[in-house]
């Protein structure tokens, strides 16, 4: 039973404003994900709910209790650090058991408890080794063992995968995941790359300078992004962005047009705009498919064709003097030089009134 | 091409060592300078000095030096009083200075900066400005002893002691030592819910090692050097240091050269025998901070 809550949070440094008043709600047993590029201030409102970094306004509550003012460890959280920090100077062991040593737990209490973590990590070959002869990952999984022994209302884990090679990335983040599932505890992750958000987020929070651009499942950012910067920022290869210009508002429809694309509709989403007015239009690289002969919406020219096998990544230069990367289902090629139509569905599209 | 650069390798590791030999010896001479002396009668010693037998053992050698020594003066009580001194000065210097640099690296607290800038503008100040107002107040200290309440340190072990504790050069040296230490391990005992004394017992002394090694030896030889504080404000001979002790052979016509010399090796002991318990530790620190 653990649920957090933040309320208009605000972090000044000076007269610098870096968090700018964040809402979100993270329900009991739930894994959320703070993600965005660098300086969007994900690592500080992480640091902020820890308690290493206090709060210039706003609450935080934790299991219904708000804790502004309480030292971390009266925060019932414990902490994953992209660096690890583990103690060099102490055995796995002495590691995992650093919290229960200072808090001064019985010996069995420690023998047992960290006996489960190193069970559930797959360590207990490690526990008498030091960190200097312990690998990157094996170091990132004493580090999650020490966050384990806590039995904490809320695991906060910093960009725990960052230091890690690609391959022992991919592991680590599904034992991550899998973490999740047994402990069944609230977790909150940073990270900056979005295949890890995407893949472990019950709830992804998108941020970017010091505000939340929106907050939803993987699935409802990726399909319906609240803005420009959400449509941009998931999905790779990224969204394809369109200048367009309104030529009719059609009741829950928009008709635009554009010198690269012929004139369609789209639907608005709730959006308002007004004719005459320059928005942009979002499409997906995996919506657009080759149209036969010139029958498509869009036109230009293929650039450059990269296959990757599971699917090839196709770069166009549009008629109008645009990029657009189209992304095919595995190996079919377009031959570079070619003039090329292309279409899309209207439904899968996403326009917005603002520009990038 | 191989055996080029093996040779090559070859000719910059000679290079290297006979430039290492070179300063070993301009380090090694005056020592055995000494050593060698000792074992020497005063005016044989003397006429050594005009060629390289100052440096050799050769000639009339004996050890009646060190005991003519140790008939002049009580060495053995003034080795033992420096010792004495040298050591609680450090133990309580490396246990002040880490705490106060503990403050001032991992504890926000107000006017840290502005305080730690006139710590280190301390450093400038030489010691001979502000011995004679020290010597004004060391007289004037209140001490609860065995006879009570008494007015004035001087003539005891704790004037000695006390004034040196705590310096701007250790905790500065502790301060540069601590912000290598990465952040996230404070941060991490902070939220396994460690208080700030267990962290600085149980995280950062533990890595430490080195630059309490480093302090150690530095703050060691000065207070084993100590000569003028001492010579001000110790009057009885049973509380007197090393270097005060040196005054039993110099404040007379004829200088015995050879029992300075014997005196001198005798109280270089300590300092050899400090500086290689701890060599491993200081060599590390001093290579470490070459690194970064």
């Amino acid at each position: 039973m653990a649920t957090v809550k933040l309320r208009d949070v605000k972090k000044s440094y000076g007269s610098v404003e870096v968090i700018k008043g964040v809402d979100i709600d993270i329900n009991d047993g739930e894994f959320v994900v703070f993600v965005g590029p660098s300086g969007c201030g994900k690592s500080t409102l992480l640091r902020m709910i820890a308690g290493l970094e206090d709060i210039t306004s706003g609450t935080l509550e934790i299991d219904g209790q708000v804790v502004n003012d309480l030292e971390p460890k009266n925060r019932g959280i414990a902490m994953v650090f992209q660096t690890y920090a583990i103690f060099p100077h102490m055995t796995v062991r002495e590691n995992v058991a650093f919290g229960l040593t200072i808090n001064k737990a019985s010996n069995e209490e420690k023998e047992k408890k960290v006996a489960e973590a190193a069970r559930v990590l797959q360590m207990e070959h490690l526990l008498d080794r030091r960190p200097s002869e312990l690998s990157g990952g094996q170091r990132q999984r004493v580090a999650i063992g020490r966050a384990i022994v806590r039995d904490p209302k809320v695991f906060l884990f910093d960009e725990p995968l960052s230091n890690l090679d690609a391959a022992l990335r991919m592991d680590m983040r599904m034992e991550i995941g899998k973490l999740h599932n047994s402990l069944a505890a609230s977790m909150i992750y940073v990270t900056h790359d979005q295949v890890e958000a995407m893949t472990l987020a019950d709830k992804i929070v998108v941020l970017k300078d010091g505000r939340v651009m929106q907050i939803g499942s993987p699935m409802e950012l990726y399909h319906e992004p609240a803005n420009l910067f959400v449509a941009g920022f998931l999905g790779a290869p990224s969204m394809n962005f369109i200048p367009v210009t309104v030529e009719a508002v059609e009741g829950e429809n928009i008709a635009i047009s554009s010198p690269s694309l012929d004139r369609i509709s789209v639907p608005g989403k709730g959006r308002s705009f007004t004719v005459g007015q320059t928005a942009t239009l979002g499409v997906r690289p995996q919506y657009i498919r080759p149209a036969s002969g010139d029958s498509g919406m869009l036109h230009g020219k293929v650039a450059l064709t990269e296959r990757l096998g599971s699917e090839t990544v196709v770069d166009v230069t549009l008629a109008s003097g645009g990029t657009l990367i189209v992304a095919l289902p595995e190996d079919k090629v377009l031959a570079e030089g070619t003039e090329t139509s292309f279409d899309f569905d209207p439904a899968q599209a996403h326009l917005f009134p603002e520009t990038p | 091409m191989a055996t080029v650069t093996a040779d090559n390798r070859g000719l910059r590791l000679a290079t290297r060592y006979a430039v290492l030999i070179l300063i070993a010896i301009i380090f090694i001479f005056p020592l055995l300078f000494m050593v060698m002396s000792s074992l020497k009668p005063s005016a044989q010693l003397l006429a050594d000095t005009k060629s390289l037998r100052a440096f050799l053992p050769v000639g009339d050698l004996s050890f009646d030096n060190y005991t003519d020594a140790f008939v002049r003066a009580p060495i053995g009580l003034f080795v033992f009083n420096s010792v004495l001194v040298t050591g609680i000065t450090v133990l309580f210097c490396i246990f002040v200075c880490s705490l106060a640099a503990f403050a001032f690296v991992f504890i926000d607290w107000g006017g840290k900066t502005i305080i730690f800038s006139i710590l280190l503008a301390t450093l400038i100040i030489p010691y001979e400005t502000i011995f004679i107002p020290l010597l004004l107040m060391a007289s004037q200290l209140p001490w609860i002893g065995a006879e009570g309440f008494e007015i004035g340190w001087l003539n005891s072990y704790r004037v000695q002691i006390v004034p040196f504790i705590a310096d701007a050069l250790s905790i500065f040296l502790f301060v540069q030592f601590f912000k290598d230490l990465p952040k996230e391990l404070i941060e991490a005992s902070r939220v396994e819910g460690a208080s700030w004394w267990t962290i600085y017992r149980k995280v950062v002394m533990p890595l430490s090692g080195p630059v309490i090694a480093t302090a150690a030896i530095l703050k060691f030889l000065f207070m084993y050097n100590q000569y003028l504080w001492p010579l001000m404000v110790v009057q009885e001979e049973g509380i007197r240091p090393v270097m005060v002790g040196l005054g039993y052979f110099t404040d007379q016509l004829n200088v015995p050269w050879g029992e300075v010399m014997a005196y001198l090796t005798v109280i270089t002991v300590p300092v050899l025998a400090f500086y290689l318990a701890l060599q491993r530790v200081f060599i590390a620190s001093v290579a470490s901070t070459g690194v970064k």
